[in-house]
């Protein structure tokens, strides 16, 4: 028994001694997929860490901004670098502002293109249209933005802003937003921008997410008769509404990050006298393009990384919701509906 | 036949605003593209070339910015795009299960889609602010900072389509996991992650806000890193936002080349994509 025991030892013994010499090909191997798996895997903890020391940066560079002003920031509308006091009223304003105009155009428009892209459009002229819309989604925005300040602007304000005010400026309520000087620039015109940029990628990301409806269910409320338009309504619609909300919920994240299209159009001033939309404003985005490289080091930084914070966090948050919405409709892929 | 006639009247009239929609899209992308066209090749010349960004009044062309964008987006691809693929294989050959797998993914999905000109500001605090001063070095890391999310996220999409049966007749022969991944799956993928890494290069050549407070500008020719540097992106803005005319022309003609090299990769790396899986 007890020699046994040895023996069994004495082979556990070599055993124990051969298996850290890389001689084997086996024992090779096992030391290379450890390193493997651990090199990947430090670089995808390194991703996510990215992201928390961002956040962790933009609080301590933003902390003298946070002592002093406290949560009065978020409602203080002075915005006055030589006298020391910093409020971030307007700019959150004018991001929230101008990402809802964007929104409010490009929705209906990103919808009706999806609709035609999936149900309309003859089957030679679907690709190369979804394409087109893929390509004009990846065109940099500083290209919008300047098209947006030199030729779009001035139109805007000779044209249309006139004729806005003539028209829905008479109005009682609404009217108000569209009064004031045609300057061109301003809330509205960069809203418009936004829109015009935002409106390719919305719809993609809509044309994707109605191409997840299985033809089957569209064939069999088209084989009851149902029409193009009651099919899209009835069936894609709540078949992917949770999708369709994501899509938007997307395009609003980049609507609320965009720099270079907004800052170009929106006038950069800190002065808001009423509500028209006319007048012109700033956004977080074009308050840290135009100010940030000249502020001085102190309150004045910590005051636009405190900007740069919240536009931050009201992303991230726009697009976990987002990214929730999307995930549940890939869940649902091809469950039943209700 | 009134309910028909109703329901036949509504479905002409939602198609006909589907159409509008098209229409009312494809108007102002195309009126964009038309100006682009015609400002910017009114502006080139062989001139944007050969010469610096000159000062006001003066004449010149657009070279330090192309240099200067060219090196950077060139170094910040060779530092982001290792990265992203090893971080993606994690994902997409380790982490199917648990929580850091998922966690990352989210994480991941997040910084893909978050505004630029916030990684503009980390790198600001991260290195400039330390360092004392704008340089070619920030820009790189900053724009570094864009590419590794979409090479992570193409990556993986790519690795999770081959097919599992193909990693199982490697492991059948005996392989280990690290070779059937860097010379089964990721070779199978090829074309894919290409694709991506190609897309991320269109995707920083244009960005603008992450350079504000990183790379800055440089009016003069400069390979430096260690200094600012000029790019592409950073002048269009200076340039357009001007009142002189000779440099909005210049600005013009950048935007037109930044336009025509992005469509020009993108539409490269559908036709690639598309040749890579028929093989």
């Amino acid at each position: 028994m007890s020699s046994q025991a040895a023996a069994v030892d004495r082979v556990n013994l070599g055993a124990m001694k051969e298996a850290p010499q890389p001689e084997t090909p086996a024992a090779r191997n096992q030391i290379g997929d450890a390193v493997f798996h651990n090199v990947t895997r430090a670089f995808a903890v390194l991703t996510l860490i990215t992201l928390f020391a961002i956040i962790v940066s933009l609080i301590i560079s933003s902390w003298p901004s946070i002592e002093k002003f406290g949560a009065s920031f978020l409602w203080t509308s002075e915005w006055n670098a030589p006298a020391g006091r910093f409020g971030a009223l307007i700019p959150i304003y004018g991001t929230l502002v101008t990402s809802l105009i964007a929104l409010v155009i490009a929705v209906p428009v990103s919808f009706g293109i999806a609709v035609f892209l999936t149900e309309l459009s003859p089957l030679w002229l679907r690709r190369p249209l979804g394409t087109a819309i893929e390509l004009l989604a990846a065109i940099p925005s500083i290209v919008y933005g300047m098209w947006g300040l030199l030729v779009f602007a001035p139109l805007f304000g000779q044209y249309v802003q006139p004729a806005l005010s003539a028209t829905v400026g008479k109005l009682p309520i609404v009217g108000a937003l569209f009064r004031g000087a045609p300057l061109g620039i301003g809330l509205l015109c960069a809203g418009i921008i936004l829109a015009i940029m935002i409106i390719p990628f919305i719809a993609a990301v809509m044309r994707d997410v109605f191409e997840v409806t299985p033809p089957m269910l569209k064939e069999s409320a088209y084989g009851v008769g149902a029409t193009t338009s009651e099919v899209v309504w009835n069936v894609v619609l709540p078949y992917t509404k949770v999708g369709v909300v994501g899509g938007i919920m997307l395009g609003l994240g980049r609507a609320l990050g965009e720099t270079m299209a907004i800052t170009f159009v929106i006038g950069n001033t800190n002065l808001l006298k009423d509500v028209s939309l006319f007048l012109p404003g700033n956004s977080i985005t074009s308050a840290l393009a135009n100010e940030f490289s000249e502020a001085d080091p102190g309150l004045h930084t910590a005051a636009l990384m405190e900007l740069g914070l919240i536009l931050f966090f009201i992303t991230f948050l726009v697009l976990a919701f987002s990214k929730w919405l999307l995930a549940k409709l890939k869940v649902n892929e091809g469950a039943p509906v209700g | 036949m009134e309910l028909f006639a109703r329901r036949k009247w509504t479905n002409r009239i939602a198609l006909g605003l589907s159409l509008a929609a098209m229409a009312f899209g494809v108007f102002w992308l195309a009126w964009i593209l038309f100006d682009v066209l015609r400002l910017g090749l009114g502006g080139l010349s062989p001139a944007l070339f050969t010469k610096m960004t000159p000062p006001p009044g003066g004449d010149g062309g657009l070279l330090n910015a192309i240099a200067g964008s060219f090196i950077m987006v060139g170094l910040a691809m060779l530092l982001g795009t290792p990265i992203g693929i090893l971080a993606g294989i994690y994902l997409a050959e380790y982490g199917q299960r648990g929580w850091l797998g998922s966690t990352t993914r989210f994480i991941n999905d997040i910084l893909l889609s978050a505004p630029s000109i916030v990684l503009g500001l980390f790198v600001y605090a991260l290195v400039v602010a330390r360092t004392g001063g704008f340089s070619g070095y920030a820009g790189v890391l900053a724009l570094a900072l864009i590419v590794i999310p979409v090479v992570v996220r193409t990556t993986e999409n790519m690795l999770i389509l081959v097919p599992n049966s193909l990693r199982e007749a490697a492991f059948a022969l005996g392989a280990p996991k690290w070779r059937v991944v860097m010379a089964v799956t990721l070779r199978a993928a090829k074309a894919g992650v290409l694709t991506g890494v190609l897309l991320a290069v269109a995707r920083i050549a244009g960005e603008t806000a992450p350079l504000l407070f990183t790379a800055l500008s440089n009016q003069f020719w400069s390979v430096d890193l260690g200094q600012p540097m000029a790019n592409l992106p950073v002048t269009i803005f200076k340039f357009a936002m001007s009142p002189f005319a000779d440099w909005q022309k210049l600005a013009w003609a950048g935007v037109f080349l930044i336009t025509m090299g992005v469509l020009a990769i993108n539409i490269a790396a559908r036709i690639f994509f598309s040749e890579g899986k028929k093989q």
